[in-house]
């Protein structure tokens, strides 16, 4: 009894310990790189490549805060969590920030002590089936055996849509994406949910994409984004105008290959803030001028980042959708600069 | 004469508490247990600081909100609005259901592998050998996962079972053996006076006295074998007292039942095993059974050579020594380490996850860990769990063993 209670405090004291660090910009700085969470692998998102090296969306967003605060876009330590991993991770100080398509929820924020930087992609749970079932909408889905990651949103998410269709399902919890693909794709359950870009993600990999289908109905808001722990503002903000640089940057038509002729000085004044010419924003975060032309030019602006991972002409295929610009009827709108 | 005097009264000193052995021991006991209980109240004190400081703090309160997400395997009433705390007993009954399931086939096969590998046949001892070696040496995660994956691979799904030309067929319209589970027919009661969980019980309450009145008929048996030498033959009494009341209560409750069916996705109806309680359960027996194995092959190897050969001069033929003469002595030496690989099974059967079975781990350590972020909370209760279980069939195996050991008087 007392060996388990001293075993169990010893743990737990270890998972606090690192809980009270408060300038993770120091520690950051310190260290000398940037301790991302990312997911385990999804393709697109954050995955390995053959060589080994982490590529994807959430992946840009790390270096882009890595090359903004340490001057390097390699200077990231990739952390792959699990949904059952990744709080405990962030709270606990082994990863700095967390860029793991995790959902922007009210007791995540409020309760958990995080805080949400943004959105950088706007994502909805939808489902896939078989063509070869012939079923065409979610609510024909009385009765499926539905594969599905636990602890996420979508676990709630899928509950609340069979209860409020009174339909039935049997769920299997399963721990990763990559464990799910092969009990999906063998017949295991008939439905396999998630955000649909993990959807879109996942259909990618397979051998016959084609023969599978993504079902119309798209059943919960998933405003994905990075998140920070809650109480060090200074890195909170760090963080978050470093994904609202990459934002603003598409939209006023900065990119990775014209940066440094724009960084000479343009006659849009909001540019030259943003690239450190005129003012002083990067000296009020704690940074220098450079900051945010160091991140666009190590991954491209908002725009280069998601066709070059999950956009159109990938194998994921993504289009814009809500993810456009303001100007161009999407939900990106980045404050202004200024 | 001599005279006596008390010795002079030692003053106590300080440095008896180095220098004399009647202290010594005491004094370091007393240390060490100081040192001790500063660090666990250090490290406590510095978890509450740092939660202090991180602005968490514990509470159970969360056991009272609704779940909000479903669970496949429930022996009780549970949906998505019930609490966690129900979620949690949901886990804890499952965690049992494994566990006992798992422990009761363990025991099966490693008596009977363990007897075996005593065997004077060398292709039974040597496959029996092999066997254990093999799931000893491997740890129990890669068997729960390799039967998994085994189970989902070959067996069909139902889709296989479905449309014209399908791949896959139901034994007798009665089984149906599926990568997600078997299923079988399930008895139900279609008229008669009680119904359902009542219904059942009656059935329970016939057998009940069936097994009473069999008894008696044995006691009947011995005690005129005592008295005359000779025992009457009693199993047509025996086989009647058990099986007429049964069929008759069978038949008054109207017994029918109820086959499992393809309808939609999957089949309805019947008594549904998932996969995953199956693969879990079966990984577990086998690997907890080649440890059980070697320690009824040790319980038999204890007993001297002696007792077989003086039940052999007796006449006794070789299973009824094993039976009445070598196991019940050998149990004296199994019994203990017995306790701990059922300690083992029980936790190791938090690996359930794995295969998607929400035992304890999966619901209160998993899912509502995750969607409250109480993880702390959430750990400790389920390390309380443990305990308190493994606690539990350490003293019902030590009333066992105390009841089995040699009595010495």
């Amino acid at each position: 009894m007392k060996k388990t209670v001293f075993l169990g405090a010893l743990t737990v004291a270890g998972l606090a310990a690192g809980a009270a660090a408060a300038a993770t910009l120091d520690d950051v700085k310190a260290r000398g790189k940037l301790n991302c969470g990312v997911t385990t692998g999804l393709v697109g998102f954050a995955a390995p490549d053959a060589n080994g090296n982490w590529d994807g969306f959430d992946v840009g967003l790390c270096r882009a805060i890595a090359a903004a605060v340490l001057g390097d876009a390699a200077a990231v330590e990739f952390v792959p969590t699990t949904g059952k991993t990744r709080f405990t991770a962030l709270a606990s100080g082994e990863i700095d920030v967390l860029a793991r398509n995790t959902t922007w929820t009210f007791s995540r924020d409020v309760d958990l002590k995080f805080d949400f930087l943004g959105v950088n992609y706007y994502d909805g749970q939808g489902f896939m089936v078989p063509k070869s079932l012939g079923v065409s909408s979610a609510k024909e889905l009385d009765g499926a055996t539905v594969c599905i990651q636990t602890g996420t949103t979508t676990e709630l998410n899928l509950a609340d849509f069979f209860r409020a269709n009174n339909i039935k399902y049997e769920p299997v919890p399963i721990e990763t994406n990559a464990e799910a693909q092969p009990l999906y794709l063998e017949g295991a359950c008939d439905v396999y949910t998630t955000d649909a870009s993990g959807l879109a993600a996942t259909r990618a990999a397979f051998e016959n994409p084609q023969d599978h289908v993504v079902l119309p109905e798209i059943i919960s808001k998933e405003p994905l984004g990075p998140l920070v722990r809650h109480g060090d503002n200074d890195w909170g903000d760090i963080v978050r105008w470093t994904l609202n640089a990459l934002i603003a940057a598409e939209e006023l038509g900065v990119t990775s290959a014209n940066i440094d002729e724009m960084a000479g000085g343009t006659n849009n004044p909001e540019i030259n803030r943003l690239l450190g010419t005129e003012g002083t924003l990067g000296e009020m975060l704690g940074l220098d001028k450079d900051w945010a032309m160091r991140a666009i030019k190590s991954v491209g602006n908002y725009g280069e980042l998601f066709e070059r991972n999950i956009g159109e002409n990938t194998p994921i295929g993504l289009s814009r959708g809500l993810n456009a610009q303001w100007t161009n009827g999407g939900l990106l709108y980045s404050p202004p600069f200024r | 004469m001599a005279t006596y005097s008390d010795p002079p009264a030692e003053s106590f000193k300080l440095s008896q508490l180095i220098n004399d052995t009647r202290y010594r021991s005491y004094t370091f006991q007393v240390i060490a247990l100081i040192g001790i209980l500063l660090l666990v109240g250090y490290l406590i004190s510095n978890l509450i600081n740092n939660l202090q400081a991180a602005g968490l703090n514990i509470s159970y309160q969360f056991l009272g909100e609704p779940a909000g997400y479903d669970i496949n395997q429930r022996l009780i009433e549970y949906d998505s609005q019930s609490t966690h705390f129900t979620a949690a007993i949901v886990g804890v009954l499952n965690t049992l259901l494994v566990a006992v399931l798992g422990c009761a086939m363990a025991t099966v096969i490693g008596v009977v592998v363990g007897v075996l590998r005593l065997s004077r046949n060398w292709l039974i001892r040597t496959l029996m050998s092999v066997y254990v070696e093999i799931f000893r040496n491997v740890p129990v995660l890669i068997w729960i996962l390799i039967i998994m994956a085994v189970f989902t691979a070959v067996l069909p799904q139902p889709r296989d079972f479905r449309g014209a030309n399908a791949t896959a067929s139901m034994v007798g319209d009665m089984f149906a053996f599926t990568g997600r589970g078997f299923y079988a027919p399930m008895p139900y009661f279609e008229t008669g006076f009680a119904q359902g969980a009542v219904g059942w019980a009656v059935v329970l309450v016939v057998l009940l006295g069936s097994w009473l009145a069999a008894r008696a008929v044995g006691r009947w048996a011995a005690r005129n074998q005592e008295a005359t030498g000779l025992r009457p033959t009693t199993w047509h009494i025996t086989a009647g007292l058990w099986l007429v009341p049964l069929a008759v209560v069978l038949y008054v409750q109207g017994l029918a039942w109820e086959y499992p069916a393809l309808k939609g996705f999957n089949f309805q109806g019947g008594i549904f095993a998932r996969a995953s309680l199956i693969a879990l359960w079966f990984a577990l027996s086998i690997y907890t059974a080649a440890f059980i194995a070697e320690n009824v092959r040790a319980g038999i190897l204890a007993i001297s050579k002696g007792q077989t050969e003086a039940a052999a001069s007796l006449g006794l033929r070789p299973n009824r020594i094993m039976n009445l003469v070598i196991l019940p002595q050998a149990l004296r030496v199994i019994i203990p380490p017995l306790i701990s690989q059922y300690l083992n099974l029980t936790k190791n059967s938090s690996l359930a996850i794995a295969v998607g079975y929400m035992d304890i781990t999966g619901t209160l350590g998993g899912i509502t860990l995750n969607q409250t972020g109480r993880a702390i909370e959430c750990v400790l209760l389920l390390m309380l769990f443990y305990l308190t279980i493994s606690l539990a069939i350490s003293a019902v195996m030590n009333v066992y063993n105390n009841a089995v050991k040699l009595k010495e008087r």
